[in-house]
């Protein structure tokens, strides 16, 4: 920085604090905390965290593999339970990704300034998330290089096209949608952001980034029409994602099996994956505030604001599970009654209360703000929403489909260990993904923190005059 | 365009802002701003007119919209009738949710497509930069030389004023 710079900058330095930021960072100062990351060898904690994943990662690609090998009868699944685990893991995985594109699209249009810090990863996560669900219904339809029979091509069987009646067909262009407009977001967003680290690479690296830039030069004229094309992909992504997970609640709203066959299902499973996925926003910024040293961007008032968030659809979540039961009992459907009265009382009653707690009771301790600034409570609350998440799909899944109207047709499910492990595998490929990317690409938006602490300096300029 | 300019770097968007419209106050025309953010209120300052890409957006939107319901009518209507469960063979309601995502995917694609071309931003393009740190913490604004109907002093006068670190003459291309 010029001697000059030093001065206007100073000159133009206000009294009140930023308040998204820990302190006053200079514009070059931004590039260079994001940007460190990507330039040091990672440390210790990067490696124990990113073996670990790679430990589950590999117990997934062994599971998947015998199963494929094997057949679907290496799972639990029968006659009766035909959906449970792999079901369970794609509906939580696709809520997951909810969280990143509430952040990204719908906090843009609300104008939510404190989403600038976090909308980045919030987004990859999205995209990782996303990907580890579409893992699922391809394993689990016993031969995946079939996938392609999903898609309705011209083929020489009649051609028999797709049923477009099928809630599972409008799943199959739900997610790819869904992930495609995702990454078109994501990469865009970062277009700016290598054009930066282009310039201020040398080697290979300034290749690299040169390629990914794609020739940007920060024109005023580009930068117009590129908040245009931000403002309409976010308005696209809005509605998009809200319609995501309403498709995938009509996988088993459509059917008329007593406890999946409700009207609620779309808006209380978006209420679900938000909240599970602010859960996993809130585990996965703990870890990297304090990992990346980036305390400065990712403030306790961030944690605080997605704290409330969670808060919000937590109680939404548990109005749900409220809103069930009473109509349920205010039907008078014996077979509805019979399912939510076996949910509470029957064998998978530990998985209903364990549910209970983690979902609509644990969030309600953030009214207290002592708990919403407190980044361990937090953690711990988050690490719950997650299993409480996990196990409602499961609660909602197996307890339907286990007690259904035939009590000839009754059994119990139980997973097997080839199960698990593709679970614990899920939970790897995210994980690496996760922990790769904040060592491969900008975590935090540089030119977003950048415009919104130019436009705090001019607001305290104005009222400093 | 490889042409004389002159530019002038300043540190933040507040004195940027100031010479934009003192320049444009005095009837010069400004070739480009360059900036490692967008400024708030710049483009109505350089009187950029206002981005169209919404018309794209639309027109890919209704394009998807149409070939998505056609498709799924002429499939299960015309082509192959599926019986599935006595449902009608035109059951348009079940045709909306593909539909409404075809919709958005087309619609959101196309629009991406056109703010690439239009930007001239593609792999492997060069960027031509204003200065070396436009990308990092500096904005910059460029005019271009045309000596019949340029006053230098005038415009240099102009950029100091509104506090630049540095203003140059020179050959690059923008």
């Amino acid at each position: 920085m010029t001697p000059l710079h030093a001065t206007i900058r100073d000159s133009a330095r206000h009294v009140r604090p930023h308040r998204w930021l820990d302190g006053d960072p200079s514009l070059t100062e931004v590039t260079d905390h994001v940007a460190r990351p990507l330039n040091v060898a990672p440390g210790l904690g990067w490696w124990l965290c990113f073996a670990t994943a790679l430990a589950a990662l590999a117990t997934g690609v062994v599971c998947v593999s015998y199963e494929v090998a094997t057949g679907i009868g290496t799972w639990g699944l029968n006659k009766t339970v035909g959906w449970a685990f792999d079901i369970t893991n794609f509906v939580f995985w696709i809520g997951i990704g909810h969280a990143g594109t509430l952040i990204s699209a719908i906090l843009l249009l609300f104008r939510q300034r404190w989403r600038t810090s976090i909308n980045r990863s919030a987004e990859a996560m999205t995209i990782f998330a996303v990907i580890c669900a579409a893992l699922f219904p391809l394993i689990h339809m016993g031969r995946p290089w079939l996938f392609f029979f999903v898609a309705p091509y011209p083929n020489f069987r009649g051609p028999l096209w797709v049923n477009f009646r099928s809630p599972l067909l409008w799943d199959v262009f739900a997610i790819n949608t869904y992930l495609t407009i995702s990454l078109v977001f994501w990469y865009v967003g970062m277009i700016p952001d290598f054009a930066t680290l282009r310039d201020r690479a040398t080697g290979i690296r300034k290749a690299l980034y040169g390629i990914v830039s794609l020739g940007w030069n920060g024109s005023q004229r580009t930068w117009a029409r590129y908040e245009t094309l931000s403002t309409i992909l976010a308005a696209l992504a809005t509605p998009l994602v809200i319609s995501v997970h309403s498709i995938v609640s009509m996988d088993f709203a459509v059917s008329i099996l007593p406890g999946w066959h409700t009207t609620l299902f779309p808006p209380y499973f978006v209420a679900g994956a938000v909240y599970s996925g602010f859960g996993m926003v809130l585990t996965l910024l703990i870890l990297t505030r304090s990992l990346m040293h980036l305390e400065t961007y990712i403030t306790i008032r961030h944690l605080e604001a997605m704290a409330k968030v969670t808060l919000l659809t937590g109680s939404i979540v548990g109005l749900s599970y409220a809103t069930e039961f009473f109509t349920a009992w205010f039907s008078g459907n014996l077979y509805e009654q019979a399912t939510f009265y076996g949910r509470a009382t029957g064998p998978y009653a530990w998985c209903f209360w364990t549910m209970v707690t983690c979902n609509a009771v644990a969030p309600q301790v953030l009214w207290l703000r002592r708990v919403r600034t407190s980044v361990a409570a937090l953690f711990v609350l988050s690490i719950l929403v997650n299993i409480g998440m996990w196990l409602e799909r499961f609660v909602i899944i197996v307890t339907s489909l286990h007690h259904s109207y035939l009590p000839s047709t009754w059994v119990m499910y139980r997973p097997t260990i080839i199960e698990v492990g593709t679970l614990i595998g899920s939970f790897g490929l995210f994980f690496t993904c996760f922990l790769l990317f904040l060592r491969l690409l900008p975590m935090i938006a540089m030119w977003e923190i950048k415009a919104d602490a130019s436009v705090e300096a001019e607001e305290g300029d104005l009222a400093h005059a | 365009m490889r042409s004389e300019y002159l530019i002038a770097t300043y540190a933040g968007p507040g004195a940027l802002m100031t010479a934009v419209r003192a320049l444009r106050a005095h009837g010069f025309k400004i070739y480009d701003v360059y900036a490692p953010c967008p400024v708030h209120g710049i483009d109505e300052a350089m009187g950029l007119r206002r981005s169209r890409l919404g018309y794209v957006t639309l027109a890919g939107g209704v394009l998807g919209l149409v070939s998505a319901i056609a498709f799924q009518f002429y499939a299960a209507v015309f082509d192959w009738t599926l019986n599935v469960g006595g449902k009608p063979d035109n059951s348009t309601l079940a045709f909306v949710p593909i539909t409404f995502e075809i919709t958005v995917l087309v619609g959101g694609l196309a629009t991406a497509a056109a703010f690439f071309l239009r930007s001239g931003l593609f792999p492997g393009a060069r960027p031509r930069l204003a200065g070396p740190r436009v990308t990092d913490d500096e904005f910059a604004i460029a005019l271009r030389w045309r000596s019949s109907v340029f006053d230098a002093g005038e415009a240099r006068r102009l950029l100091h004023e509104a506090g630049a670190i540095d203003v140059r003459q020179t050959v690059v291309d923008l």
